[in-house]
């Protein structure tokens, strides 16, 4: 065990995993923590906590975290490179290990540009693949970054990345992949998947790389309410395919809401069937509520408890 | 009555010989005025490119209350882009003017053929009207020497 | 070379407020190549001033001069007899000949005209893109020529991020992404081995700017 957290638990024993993801508030009103964790408890095995993601500014993910454990859940910690350098971020990993926090995901993070503070000044101390290195080597080493100082403590972390399978160039991206997991990613959350044929080419990179066997992989998948937010996403977020085949069924659906929890729990189903795919990362954004039937709807509940 | 002072650059191959048509008895234009503008200066270039934009300014620097460019019809320059040129040099000085708060209509591009004397007379007899309109260029250095005294 | 552009004439004519008599100096290298501050910049520029002045029923007068370069000490130093007879110098240099006039004539006002925005490139007549940032080691050879830390938008050097898409980066659609042409740069070239090697992180307070105001030493020159 590199960290003994809930979710690495469950993918160790073999178990098709299932995380989530919440939002922390944009204050510090904790109810709006609260009300989530209350959906998604019991419902999945960890729930990452964005990190002021798409740089709107939130409650910081490691507070968020802190408060996630206390109402009972596991948290997943993400860590952009967008807002602090190697001094703040090894300080905060520091912190969170010593709360109780053991999965991290490490991410480049969204550009300044689509917030609300588009005139901070952009840190990128590191790059995702580097920060990766960095919290594998605060785990097994023992030292900061430059391997001079050594960690009073154990800073035990499942370390997890994204992975885009739509983003180009195509050919390259089971190679970055490879190039986080052998930095020392333990699991992988992928940016959600409209398009089948391209996760399964993709799949088939990450196989014959044989990243598959030394990392895990969490397929991403949101749910889409509506024909609407469907061509929203596919216009306006780079790295989302959505095909037209998807959108159409969509408008055509007597109600939106319904027809995409039926569409996202057959994806659950398929992507069970795909050799590598060892669990769901469902990012059901503003919709945390419908994860319990989601993932009831998709047969993985009740979750596995593991010693 | 204020004869505003215009400044026209003229394309050789299009505006000079335009400016030297002979229009004889042609109703509703008062054409004899125009050859006779008191204060119309005409400045030949042999292609409307050769102006540089710094000249379209010290034009109206030196005292010119409105300064015209014609030039040949956009498809027909001999120098290929020459009067394409000259327009977007004539936008960029507008812009700057535009900013320093001068009126848009005193820097003006027109396109013409080589025997368009009608459209020629017209333009200017036009700007004429316009810039009695708009009264006095306050931006030249004369008007300035004017106002110490 | 350096890019800058002109700032807007208003903000100029507002510092010009308390002067009537100026040196408008613009400078015969990187700013002339750039259309912001050369010698047809400078004329320009002082007529438009001239005129928004006069408008005011005032008067400015307005030497113009365009040195070789306004960075070394020995050009700018020809300027010392103008500068001694005008109440401020408006200069189109980048910022760097703004601060050598200002370190060698400690008693005149030198006013930027230009903002100073990049090290680029003229990739078409009248387009300057920016290639360089002066890192302090530069990668170039591990990525196929291709800076990322110019033109990745995130300065990664491990990337694409996962906001590449077609070539395009996310942040601005008219930009093509940096890892996308390192990519098919080193494709080209038979060097994607390149790729997959981790580069660690950058040493930005030892190599970079992160580490003050740098300096470069010659002694063999210095003598």
């Amino acid at each position: 065990m590199k960290a003994g957290s809930n979710l690495e638990k469950v993918l160790s024993a073999g178990h098709f995993a299932l995380t989530s993801e919440l939002g922390p508030p944009k204050g510090n009103d904790i109810s709006v923590i609260q009300k989530k964790v209350d959906f998604l408890r019991g419902n999945v095995d960890a729930v990452n906590v964005t990190d002021n993601q798409t740089a709107i500014v939130r409650m910081s993910s490691i507070a968020a975290c802190s408060f996630v454990i206390q109402m009972g859940m596991e948290p997943v910690m993400q860590m952009v490179c967008r807002d602090r350098n190697r001094i703040a971020m090894q300080s905060d990993i520091f912190g969170a290990t010593a709360l109780g926090i053991r999965n991290i995901v490490c991410l480049t993070g969204d550009h300044n540009m689509f917030g609300n503070q588009v005139n901070a000044k952009n840190v990128h101390d590191l790059d995702s693949v580097q920060l990766i290195d960095m919290v594998r080597n605060m785990r097994d080493n023992h030292t900061l970054l430059g391997g001079e100082d050594k960690i009073e403590g154990d800073i035990n972390m499942f370390i997890g990345g994204a992975a885009n399978p739509f983003a180009d160039p195509f050919e390259f991206r089971a190679l970055r992949a490879a190039k986080k997991a052998a930095a020392g990613m333990d699991f992988i959350q992928t940016q959600c998947i409209y398009d089948m044929d391209r996760f399964r080419e993709w799949m088939k990179m990450m196989r014959d790389l044989g990243v598959h066997e030394k990392v895990h992989i969490l397929a991403g998948i949101t749910p889409m309410k509506s024909a609407g937010m469907a061509r929203y996403m596919a216009k306006n977020v780079s790295g989302i395919i959505i095909p037209e085949a998807l959108i159409d069924r969509m408008a055509k659906a007597p109600k939106g809401p319904d027809e995409g929890i039926k569409i996202c729990v057959e994806q659950i189903q398929e992507l069970r069937e795909i050799e590598g795919v060892h669990g769901i990362h469902l990012m059901a954004i503003e919709w945390e509520h419908m994860v319990g039937r989601i993932a009831e709807d998709a047969g993985l509940l009740p979750r596995p408890q593991v010693a | 009555m204020f004869n505003p002072k215009i400044v026209a650059f003229c394309c050789e191959q299009s505006g000079v010989p335009a400016s030297e048509m002979r229009l004889g008895e042609v109703a509703d234009l008062d054409l004899k005025s125009v050859p006779n503008l008191p204060n119309l200066e005409i400045r030949p270039v042999p292609c409307a490119g050769r102006i540089e934009t710094v000249h379209l300014l010290t034009a109206l620097e030196q005292g010119a209350d409105g300064v015209l460019v014609f030039a040949c019809h956009e498809e027909n320059c001999q120098y290929r882009r020459g009067n394409i040129r000259a327009k977007s040099r004539l936008l960029y000085a507008g812009t700057m003017l535009e900013r320093i708060g001068m009126e848009k209509a005193r820097l003006e591009i027109c396109n013409l053929a080589t025997n368009d004397g009608v459209k020629f007379s017209k333009v200017l007899t036009e700007k004429v009207e316009q810039l009695r309109k708009l009264g006095p260029n306050k931006f030249s250095k004369i008007s300035s020497e004017v106002g110490k005294e | 070379m350096i890019k800058a552009e002109q700032k807007p004439v208003e903000e100029i004519i507002s510092y010009l407020e308390p002067y009537n008599k100026i040196l408008l100096s613009g400078c015969g290298a990187c700013v002339t190549v750039c259309h912001s501050g050369g010698e047809k910049e400078v004329a320009l520029l002082a007529s438009c001033l001239k005129m928004a002045r006069n408008n005011g029923g005032k008067n400015l007068e307005i030497i113009e001069m365009t040195p070789a370069r306004q960075c070394e000490p020995e050009f700018a130093l020809e300027l010392a007899e103008i500068i001694a007879g005008v109440d401020a110098v408006l200069s189109l240099s980048c910022g760097v000949g703004v601060q050598t006039l200002a370190r060698n004539f400690k008693s005149a006002v030198i006013i930027p005209g230009v903002n100073t925005v990049f090290m680029g490139e003229t990739t078409a007549h009248g387009i300057w893109e920016e290639r360089c940032q002066a890192c302090g080691n530069c990668i170039l050879e591990k990525t196929g020529g291709v800076c990322p830390i110019a033109r990745c938008a995130k300065q990664l050097l491990n990337g694409p991020c996962g906001g590449s898409s077609q070539g395009i980066c996310e942040i601005k659609r008219d930009t093509d992404c940096a890892w996308q042409l390192i990519y098919d740069r080193l494709k080209s070239l038979g060097q994607l081995t390149k790729l997959s090697e981790m580069i660690p992180a950058k040493n930005w307070g030892t190599e970079s700017r992160d580490k003050g105001p740098r300096k470069i030493v010659r002694e063999d020159l210095t003598i």
